[in-house]
Formats: structure tokens, C-alpha cells, sequence
């Protein structure tokens, strides 16, 4: 095209909704929502031999604001929920949300007068994790989704 | 050295017709009361007995349990720290109008514990000062742990409030 005698350096061309999506679905930053046994198994996640640094999500903040990648882990009761809500509404967007374990995805088999029978009861959620407790495995495999969805995302979904 | 029965005894002694039952299980000895008499007990087993600490206060649901003339039992776990040894004290609370008068004046612990009976069991604390929820959410109807409740009913949650995480009324 004759691009190169106007640009005396190599580059790239590429679509802008690709460069976007690369680069945040290889820079989560999760928000521990932890408020049972899962929580426990995501130290596993984090740690050293399973390691979510990998897929580079593996700077976990402690502030919704400064997070987009929220992991509900454990049993979510009813008096905790608008708590759980309101953490989410704090996030800023693009954020994802991932639910860890029986209890967060569905109640687990606290079917009973004081559990949520489901987090997407009070939030949306994009990948569910089976398990009670899910291996450290299983989660990672669900950052993985997470990614792939974020690559079929375009910029302009997010506001 | 004074055992459970030795308390039973004491109180049986003290309260005579009052004492609507005894029980004794594996050493464990309790009476049972009226709501008109709990006070008195209560106040007997600290004051002369030596049973500083209430330990616990716990509701029961009898319905459909068995012959006896009332719905719930409200019980008292005592321990005395300065003789080792513990007694309990129920209160037969006819139905669900029937008031139990509060003990939270004479430990402070009762307070929170009452709190919790309500909310479990609705059973009226007269005389308490904040007879709230403590356990389930603000929006709960009815009262979850009440043989008459259904299992799988499902409440309606409550919305986050602007200062859910700053709430600074809660502690008395």
C-alpha cells in the first residue's frame, strides 16, 4: 500500500476491539468475595503451585474500585446480600463476575430459610465453578472462560 | 460440694407448686417454670446459689412433639464458676401471645440471646429494650427455626442501604 515510505518504523494493523480485549483479559484484577471454603481453595489458586499469575490475573485487591473481576466464594446468606450487591455495584466497568462452588452458583445444599439459592439471584454472573470446593484447576480453567468471552467482547459493550 | 440434684432440690424446696417439673437426665437436673415465676428462680439461683454466669438462652418448638399443656420451652443454661456446676431452667411458654418477662437487668448477655429466641422462635421478651432481628434479615417474615414453617419458603431480600457498611445503631 505504500504505507511503510510514511512510517519509518515497523508496525502493526489490527482491530482496535482485539488490542482492548488483549489487554484486559491478560490483566484481571480479582476482588475475593470469600465467605466460606472456596475462599480457602483460591489461596491454593493463588499461591505458588497452582499460580493464577500465569494467566495474569494475580493482583488481588481488597477494594472493589479497583478491581473488575469479582469471585464469590463460599455461602452467600441473605442477610449478606445486599452487602454482596453493593460490592458490585462498586466495581467500575468492563468488570466479570465468577462463581466459585455449589453454595455461590446455587445455594449449595443450604436449602433452607437463610441461604441464597444462587448469587445470580442478586447479581449477573458470567462463569459458574462446580465443585464444593472446586479444585484450584477448575477454577483457573474458569479465568479461562472469562478470557475467552472477554475476547468476543467489543469495547463499545462497556461503558 | 453441691451436685445438680442438690440445686433441684433447693429450688423445688424454695418454689414448691411453682416448679410445674423436674427432669433428670445422665445427672442433668432442670426445672421447669411459669413465665410469672422465672424472675424469682432466675434471681434465686444467682443470689443464693452462687450461679453467676447465664450461659445460654435457647427456645424449643415442642408442636406436634408431644402431650405436654405448651408450645415452646424457653432454656436458661446457668453455671456456677465458684461451686462447677451448671443447672438449667425452662420456661413452658403456652403459645405464640405468651410473653416471657426479660432477664437482660440481670445479665447483660441476655440481651442479644433474647434477640435470638425472638427471631428464631417469636416468642415476646416483655420488658426488653430493642427486641429486634438479630440473625435474620430486617425484611424476614415469620420465624425460621418454629416447627410450622416451611423449609424451602424463600424471603424476599433486602436492598443494600446507603450506610450498610457504616450501620452504627446495632450495638446496644
Amino acid at each position: 500500500m505504500g504505507l511503510e515510505s510514511h512510517v519509518s518504523q515497523p508496525f502493526l494493523a489490527t482491530r482496535l476491539d482485539e488490542v482492548i480485549s488483549w489487554g484486559r483479559k491478560y490483566s484481571m484484577w480479582p476482588m475475593p468475595f470469600g465467605t466460606a471454603c472456596c475462599a480457602i481453595e483460591f489461596m491454593g489458586v493463588v499461591s505458588s503451585r497452582f499460580d493464577i499469575s500465569r494467566f495474569g490475573a494475580e493482583l488481588v485487591r481488597f477494594s472493589p474500585r479497583q478491581a473488575d473481576l469479582l469471585l464469590v466464594m463460599g455461602t452467600i446468606t441473605q442477610k449478606q446480600a445486599p452487602v454482596l450487591k453493593q460490592i458490585y455495584d462498586q466495581m467500575p466497568n468492563p468488570k466479570w463476575v465468577l462463581s466459585m462452588g455449589a453454595c455461590a452458583s446455587t445455594g449449595g445444599f443450604y436449602d433452607n430459610y437463610t441461604t441464597v439459592q444462587g448469587i445470580d439471584e442478586i447479581i449477573p454472573v458470567d462463569v459458574y465453578v462446580a465443585g464444593c470446593p472446586p479444585r484450584p484447576e477448575n477454577v483457573i480453567g474458569a479465568v479461562v472462560k472469562i478470557m475467552e468471552k472477554i475476547d468476543r467482547e467489543k469495547a463499545a459493550d462497556w461503558r | 460440694m453441691m451436685t445438680e440434684a442438690d440445686v433441684a432440690a433447693r429450688v423445688q424446696e424454695h418454689f414448691g407448686t411453682a416448679v410445674l417439673d423436674t427432669y433428670t437426665f445422665r445427672g442433668q437436673c432442670s426445672v421447669t417454670v411459669a413465665p410469672g415465676s422465672l424472675r424469682a428462680v432466675l434471681m434465686f439461683l444467682r443470689d443464693q446459689l452462687g450461679f453467676e454466669w447465664l450461659m445460654d438462652v435457647g427456645g424449643v418448638d415442642y408442636l406436634g412433639y408431644d402431650e405436654r399443656d405448651w408450645r415452646f420451652e424457653v432454656v436458661y443454661q446457668m453455671l456456677s464458676m465458684a461451686n462447677n456446676v451448671r443447672f438449667r431452667v425452662k420456661v413452658a411458654v403456652a403459645d405464640e401471645s405468651t410473653e416471657v418477662p426479660t432477664v437482660y437487668d440481670l445479665w447483660a448477655i441476655a440481651n442479644w440471646e433474647e434477640r435470638e429466641v425472638w427471631d428464631m422462635y417469636g416468642i415476646v421478651f416483655t420488658g426488653h429494650p430493642n427486641l429486634r432481628r438479630i440473625l435474620c434479615h430486617d425484611e424476614f417474615v415469620g420465624h425460621a427455626l418454629r416447627k410450622d414453617y416451611p423449609i424451602t419458603r424463600r424471603q424476599k431480600l433486602s436492598a443494600p442501604s446507603e450506610n450498610i457498611l457504616c450501620e452504627t445503631s446495632d450495638i446496644a
